[in-house]
């Protein structure tokens, strides 16, 4: 066999008579690189400042009642008069409310993944992603009232007892909400796994349902560990529909059908009253902020943990 | 021009009884293009026959005719016949289920495609698929097909470890296993060695030379030695016809058709 001989080199390129260092396009190199890395580094030191703001606020909130009490009582009352700083209510809000949420969001969403990756023809799925983003794209405030005026007393004819303010239609609604975050982000980990993995599948005579379950799901793991790891933390974090749809009494309960408050609405509505900087009850917000920064930051390591052991080497 | 070579009895006396499949007049469409032109000939029981030709010929399509994967994607076409003896079934007409079709007809790719499962798995998969739980006919057959592939001594101790942490020509070898775990009637093979380095492919080769004492063979290759190698019988194509079919010393020591002397000796291709 023969292969061409031809030297490779383009003909408008001058034969530099030096091979010396060109110092202009190391700098302007060098230059472009100093300005990559302070615009990357922006997002590293906001992070850093917010965890540097809610540690030593919360710290000299920790002056005041000890870490003990903090974790253990069992009443959240930081605005009266007979005071109580016990986390736990608004822990459980924010649980109960969150795992309502993931119970509709987790199924509903890998189910629409993987009826968009591997079942609907492309005319469907091209129709059916922008609807889906757009629930994305609906401000939550709107699923906050649609969850009060909509949902409440659609379930309160199921469920009569069940009071105007509950963790049940808030964590509903934002299940929804949640979908094609799951879905979106599942579909596309889907979508990357290669087709020879499929027809290898297929090829064993496998249908489209057990090729979904059995190889591409698995395939995807990763990526779909990811998408639920960020519905969790888009539930435990998000704060309007629980503030108007769940009430805001902090009421340590692992009920549903009962009213709470989640951390994130304890947060706004203290934000939003006129404490006086520096008291107390202002301080409150930053240990209940970082309480909700460390249960999302364990989310994370976990997704990480999953991602690292679950890496895709097709 | 149409080429039967279903007359042409190339060794001998061979009654149809021992072909494992005739192909009829089999032409194939990729929308309105035209893949695959009156295609007619055979796959004799428990040989190796040899798909080869240059790039774009239709070989592997061909070969996926056998096993209905064209059917996976929307706009493609069949014409023709492809029976399945003894059943003398028509594997590609519409009454045909094609994945009962796969169930009999299994397939090795090109490039190793193990599935993100342990190595146990990935053989059990077929058997899975079926339905087939007893954890005692499982443990059996997966033995089975590693040593058919000559896996087992190299992976019995590692069964439940990732299939990703194999060699290339193991994982191979492992797709090999996957296939025969469900006793197929025929293997299909598209270019199983191409992305492997020469001493995997020569343990493909030897696993090939193997089987055929079990299951009928086609093979997909664009290496004309390996086919040599291999094959029984060989099938020159060109342009989605088959323009030469015999067997394969024949084929390679003296083709009657120029174009397939030009290939086979390297003035074309």
């Amino acid at each position: 066999m023969q292969f061409p001989v031809t030297a490779r080199r383009s003909d408008n390129t001058p034969d530099s008579s030096t091979l010396g260092y060109n110092y202009r396009r190391h700098l302007s190199e060098r230059f472009i690189e100093a300005m990559l890395f302070l615009t990357a580094f922006v997002s590293v030191a906001i992070t850093l400042a917010i965890v540097v703001m809610l540690v030593t606020e919360s710290l000299s909130f920790f002056k005041h009642v000890s870490l003990w009490e903090f974790l253990t009582d069992t009443q959240w009352t930081p605005l009266f008069d007979n005071a109580h700083y016990g986390i736990l209510p608004l822990v459980s809000g924010t649980v109960v409310s969150s795992a309502v949420a993931l119970l509709v969001a987790i199924p509903m969403g890998t189910i629409t993944a993987i009826y968009l990756s591997e079942f609907a023809p492309f005319t469907v799925r091209e129709m059916a992603k922008p609807f889906l983003e757009l629930l994305g794209g609906v401000p939550t405030v709107v699923y906050g009232y649609f969850a009060l005026l909509f949902v409440t007393p659609l379930l309160q004819k199921i469920f009569p007892e069940l009071p105007g303010f509950s963790l049940l239609s808030a964590g509903l609604v934002m299940g929804i909400m949640i979908i094609p975050y799951v879905s979106s982000m599942a579909e596309d980990a889907m979508r990357a796994v290669p087709m020879h993995l499929r027809e290898g599948s297929y090829a064993m005579g496998a249908t489209r349902f057990q090729t979904a379950v059995r190889v591409v799901m698995p395939g995807a793991f990763s990526g779909i560990a990811a998408a639920y790891i960020l519905g969790i933390s888009r539930a435990v974090g998000e704060t309007m529909v629980v503030a108007i749809a769940a009430g805001m009494q902090p009421n340590l309960t692992w009920n549903p059908m009962e009213p709470a408050a989640t951390i994130t609405a304890y947060i706004v509505q203290v934000s939003l009253g006129d404490l006086p900087h520096g008291s107390i009850g202002y301080q409150t917000i930053f240990a209940a902020g970082l309480t909700l920064l460390l249960i999302t930051l364990v989310f994370n390591i976990i997704g990480h943990l999953l991602r690292k052991r679950f890496r895709e080497v097709y | 021009m149409v080429k039967d070579f279903s007359s042409e009895h190339p060794v001998g006396d061979v009654s149809p009884s021992q072909y494992k499949s005739e192909v009829r007049n089999l032409s194939f469409y990729y929308g309105s293009f035209s893949a695959l032109k009156n295609i007619n000939m055979m796959l004799h029981e428990k040989k190796v026959t040899a798909l080869i030709g240059p790039s774009g010929c239709g070989k592997s399509t061909f070969l996926r005719c056998f096993n209905r994967m064209h059917d996976l994607y929307p706009g493609n076409r069949y014409m023709g016949d492809i029976i399945l003896h003894p059943d003398n079934v028509n594997i590609l007409s519409r009454s045909v289920d094609p994945i009962e079709v796969r169930m009999r007809i299994s397939m090795v790719f090109q490039k190793p495609n193990p599935f993100p499962k342990s190595i146990y798995e990935n053989v059990a998969y077929g058997l899975r698929v079926r339905g087939v739980r007893r954890r005692a006919i499982l443990d059996e057959k997966v033995e089975d097909a590693l040593r058919g592939a000559a896996l087992w001594d190299e992976v019995k101790d590692r069964l439940h470890q990732l299939a990703y942490n194999l060699s290339g020509g193991q994982q191979q070898r492992l797709c090999i296993a996957r296939a025969l775990a469900t006793d197929p009637e025929i293997l299909l093979f598209d270019e199983p060695t191409s992305a492997l380095d020469p001493i995997a492919t020569a343990s493909i080769e030897e696993l090939i030379a193997d089987l055929k004492d079990k299951v009928t063979i086609l093979i997909v290759t664009h290496n004309m030695q390996q086919a040599a190698r291999v094959s029984d019988y060989t099938a020159y194509m060109y342009l989605g016809e088959v323009i030469e079919f015999g067997v394969t010393d024949t084929i390679f020591i003296k083709p009657k058709n120029k174009q397939t002397e030009d290939y086979i000796t390297g003035r074309f291709g």
